[in-house]
């Protein structure tokens, strides 16, 4: 096999495996992700929990320490056959408060506190660097193994050139992929799917070298058990102490690490899957190491004394002339180091940007980003992120030199992000846990942590000198790295996982026990650890007195124009109102606090709507509803409640009927004196100049002249009364629509020429997109010009701007379009967009350019025919103007 | 769950239910037995392994996924209340 041969596959693999991410990413986008949202895939994902670490290592530690390796695997399997306990709570309040991180997690939970998201994004940070430094070791030790036997061309590369390919691709996969757009849950289809597949791959491949290995070597099970009592393998030790420890530790680690809580609640699809998995995944974890004691227990018969018991997977099939088999192994380590990568990159670029990139920017730039569009800066954070944390990544292997010090490291994370436990625990089972003892206990723990375990991990010299091993920091006696407070244990690891978890508990609960949390805390506190309780609610919002409209604006930086005007527009909906401007109800509030802490984190999303409100916003009811003794009379009362909630709600919608009808009573009163305002105008001046005609001996031009007022005024009494008659057949439904196809770029044209007669004086700048008009309806295309060409001389008359411009765009979607119709003037004012659409509504005087205020009711009753709808668009700089229409109108619908 | 008649005075479809929950969050705790029991049968703190012990092992292990797999649909199927209940 040749050099080339192997870059070559791995080249393929990639490309295949960016293949998988592209299909599931667009399927997803077009919302048909089928039985990509299955167990299996959630699952398999959940696989990434097995790293190179113990794809190639596991086999490593096996021929060092014995069985020790399966305690590796046992802590996952009683977390995940345990789920009913605390996996389920986890994925519920992920799910429930749309988690995007741990980091966020206990942010959330601790009074949406940012400082608690940056300490464990730090953790988090600190603890990955090493890890990832050690994939990359592995997949260059991989390529090395292969350089060095049956070498056909020599390597292209060094091995700081391996590495640093690998970091740049995965950089780029994770970029690619990761931070495409801004997902409300913060989910990455493509790039669950593509770890899927790496995770059967990887199992395909030691599987496979593990039946090669019993059936292609040796004789068959009862041999290779033969095997194992012959081999020095038995003499191995172990101890139960390290034993216990290690299972702790490996089950502390699965819940904490960033990229599991990331597969396992973050990208979780539906919460039935976790039950599926809380089988399927220890069975994945039992056939990945079905094989492992085999493999090495016949490596280190076959092996030459002294070679790397790490790389048998890869060396054995080798030794053994099986090329096309260690290819595949090869791939599955690859996948192995690959997967991880990517999965940690993006849960620590999301937590990193969201806890400290953003939050330090709104600070920063508190007032210039008022009407920006945030969703760059976010995007620019995570990707600047994913390069920093994977450039860390690089840096550490490069300083390290991939020493023997990275294979012990992966305890050593393991052992920092469990710092996050005791936290993470008491805030989902302990509603006295408070934000400072969670302060405390992670400071203490993470501080314990680095230096017991990971500053010594570097061996004496490096950050801590030998006296400092010997003699203890600053020279005393009991702060000994190895030996804290005198303890002198055989095992370091032990030491350290015991003091610094004890530490960290001891702080943690005392610090929750001395400390007074405050009301937010205490509803956050509340709303987690009942979750499942279902009566008492996340932290609620006082019916504020915010302005929908500043928070539409706010949002829309966020989300998006679409994305915030649909949320808005369904709120409005739900509460029975039209338009895009809900009343800012506390639940409403809620809705849009979630969705933006689906973008940004709880805590920014918080500050950010605290911001708008100007106070801190829990009512004195809120407070009492979490009393636990008012929570319990609640649950007793909830039936009554419940009962009440309806008497309220049907006695409101009788409300609303009898407010419409007199509304209705009070329009037609409205109507019919305006008509004949309307009516008489006209007449007036026609009886009036008739009458001065009728007294002859007039000049002739005089003549000439009130015969053109009279006959203008008769034009006028005649378009009013053609309006009108329209109206009325508009409104009855009746009208005869004329179906046919057309272009809509040729209606918006045909309506801006027609429009130019009004006020001809003024020239505005349009800005069009003749990409997104070149579109054909099925509609009544005379009608619609009609709609179009009210709005552009709307526009033309009432834009106040000095040089005023119009914006139209024209967005498809799901067989609708939409058409908006944007000015730069002054926009309407809030109390009169209500009005617009009524019969004879005008707002001013002043520009009256002899329109009977007749257009836009005229226009709303086309709409209504064409099936589509017209809004006034609040929140855009100007009067805006949304007409929506369906791209295909059936005959039945006319 | 299989659902049988209606019941007359107890549910027994929904205490059945509960107490599968009880044996859900037992079963971790049985794991964790399972796993250290050998630990205890050294002489002298020390336990060095067999291919007895690896077979044990493995042995445990496809004991917990079956019992798992056979709660998983159960509790799967029972969404609602937690805390609680008797």
């Amino acid at each position: 096999m040749t050099f080339n041969l192997l870059v070559a596959a791995c080249l393929m693999y990639v490309i295949f495996l960016f293949g998988v991410a592209f299909i599931v990413e667009h399927r997803a986008h077009h919302g048909r992700l089928g039985w990509l949202r299955s167990p299996l895939v959630y699952t398999l994902s959940l696989s990434i929990y097995c790293t190179a670490w113990t794809f190639y290592g596991a086999v490593g530690y096996a021929a060092r320490s014995g069985l020790e390796f399966l305690t590796i695997y046992f802590g996952p399997t009683l977390v995940f056959v345990g789920w009913w306990l605390l996996l389920r709570k986890l994925v519920r309040i992920g799910r429930q408060y749309r988690v995007t991180s741990i980091a966020d997690l206990l942010s959330s939970r601790y009074g949406k506190s940012n400082s608690i998201g940056v300490i464990v994004t730090v953790i988090a940070v600190v603890a990955a660097t090493p890890y990832i430094a050690l994939q990359l070791q592995s997949v260059v030790l991989s390529f090395g193994v292969f350089a060095d036997i049956g070498v056909v061309g020599a390597p292209p590369l060094g091995a700081g050139g391996v590495a640093i390919l690998v970091a740049v691709g995965l950089a780029f996969f994770t970029i690619l992929f990761g931070t495409r757009n801004l997902d409300v849950k913060e989910q990455h289809h493509g790039i669950v799917t593509a770890i899927a597949v790496e995770a059967a791959v990887k199992l395909v491949a030691l599987v496979s070298v593990g039946l090669f290995v019993v059936w292609g070597i040796a004789d068959g099970l009862p041999d290779i058990l033969a095997r194992i009592d012959a081999s020095g393998f038995a003499a191995a030790p172990v101890e139960p102490g390290r034993w216990t420890g290690l299972i702790f530790l490996s089950a502390a680690a699965v819940i904490t690490l960033p990229r599991m809580f990331q597969v396992m609640v973050v990208e979780n699809d539906d919460e039935r899957h976790l039950g599926s998995a809380s089988w399927a995944f220890p069975l994945y974890l039992m056939a990945m190491s079905l094989f492992i004691v085999p493999i090495a227990v016949v490596g280190l018969d076959r092996m030459p004394v002294g070679s790397n018991p790490d790389m048998f997977v890869l060396t054995l099939p080798l030794a053994e002339g099986q090329d096309a088999l260690a290819m595949l192994a090869f791939l599955g380590g690859f996948s192995s180091a690959t997967s991880m990568v990517i999965v940690e990159a993006l849960a620590l670029a999301t937590m990193i940007s969201n806890h400290v990139v953003i939050p330090l920017w709104l600070r920063l730039r508190p007032t210039e980003t008022q009407h920006e569009d945030l969703r760059g800066v976010v995007l620019t954070a995570r990707r600047l992120a994913i390069v920093a944390v994977l450039s860390l990544g690089y840096g550490y292997y490069r300083y390290s030199g991939g020493s023997a010090a990275l294979a012990s490291i992966g305890l050593v994370a393991f052992l920092g992000v469990a710092q996050v436990l005791p936290a993470m625990i008491g805030g989902l089972f302990w509603r006295g846990s408070t934000r400072v003892g969670a302060i405390l206990g992670l400071a203490t723990g993470f501080s314990v942590w680095a230096f017991t375990s990971f500053l010594p991990s570097f061996g004496p010299g490096a950050f801590l000198s030998q006296a400092v091993f010997d003699d203890g920091l600053f020279g005393l006696s009991w702060l000994r790295p190895r030996a804290l407070f005198g303890v002198e244990a055989t095992d370091p690891l032990l030491h350290a996982v015991v003091w610094s978890l004890a530490l960290n508990v001891i702080a943690f609960v005392a610090g929750s026990l001395l400390s007074f949390p405050g009301p937010v805390e205490r509803l956050q506190g509340a709303a987690f650890v009942h979750v499942f309780g279902g009566d008492t609610g996340p932290q609620g919002w006082a019916r504020g007195q915010v302005e929908p409209e500043a928070l539409l604006t706010m949002v829309q930086r966020i989300l998006g124009e679409e994305a915030a005007l649909s949320l808005f527009e369904g709120a409005a909906r739900a509460q029975g109102k039209g338009g895009f401007l809900p009343d800012p109800t506390p639940a409403f509030l809620a809705t849009v606090e979630a969705q933006l802490s689906g973008t940004v984190g709880a805590a920014t999303a918080h500050a950010m709507i605290s911001q708008l409100l100007g106070r801190a916003t829990v009512s004195v009811e809120d407070l009492m509803a979490v009393a636990s003794e008012a929570a319990q009379i609640m649950e007793y009362s909830a039936k009554l409640e419940a009962r009440e909630a309806e008497l309220t709600r049907t006695a409101g919608a009788l409300r609303e009927a009898n407010e419409k009808l007199q509304q209705l009573s009070t329009q037609k009163d409205a109507f019919l004196s305006q008509i004949s305002h309307e009516l008489r105008t006209p007449m007036t001046s026609i009886r009036a100049f008739s009458e001065i005609l009728t007294e002859g001996d007039l000049p002739p031009e005089l003549v000439t002249k009130y015969g053109q007022i009279i006959h203008d005024e008769a034009k006028r009494l005649t378009r009013l009364l053609d309006d009108l008659l329209d109206l009325s057949v508009l409104e009855n439904g009746t009208v005869q629509l004329n179906l046919e196809l057309s272009s809509l770029q040729q209606m918006l044209d045909t309506a801006l020429i027609a429009a130019r007669q009004t006020r001809p004086e003024r020239s505005f700048v349009l800005h069009r997109d003749s990409v997104s008009e070149a579109l054909f309806l099925r509609t009544d295309a005379d009608r619609l010009t009609q709609v179009f060409i009210n709005l552009v001389s709307n526009a033309r008359k009432y834009c106040d701007a000095d040089q005023p411009e119009l914006r139209i765009s024209v967005r498809q979607r799901g067989g609708k379009v939409t058409i908006d119709f944007v000015d730069n003037g002054s926009g309407i004012p809030k109390q009169a967009q209500a009005l617009i659409f009524e019969k004879f509504a005008r707002l001013t005087d002043a520009n009256r350019a002899g329109g009977a205020g007749l257009g836009l009711a005229i226009c709303r009753e086309i709409m209504a025919n064409l099936g589509g709808s017209i809004a006034y668009l609040p929140g855009q700089g100007g009067a805006a103007f949304r007409v929506t229409l369906p791209l295909r109108l059936g005959k039945l619908a006319a | 769950m299989a659902r049988r008649k209606s019941p007359l005075f107890l549910a027994p479809a929904s205490y059945r239910q509960r107490r599968l929950r009880d044996a859900a969050r037992l079963l971790p705790v049985f794991g964790l037995a399972l796993v250290l029991l050998p630990m205890a049968w050294t002489a002298d703190g020390r336990l060095s392994l067999t291919s007895g012990h690896v077979a044990y092992f493995f042995g445990a292990w496809i004991v917990l996924i079956v019992v798992a797999a056979l709660f998983a649909p159960g509790l799967q199927g029972g969404e609602g209340q937690d805390g609680a209940e008797d």
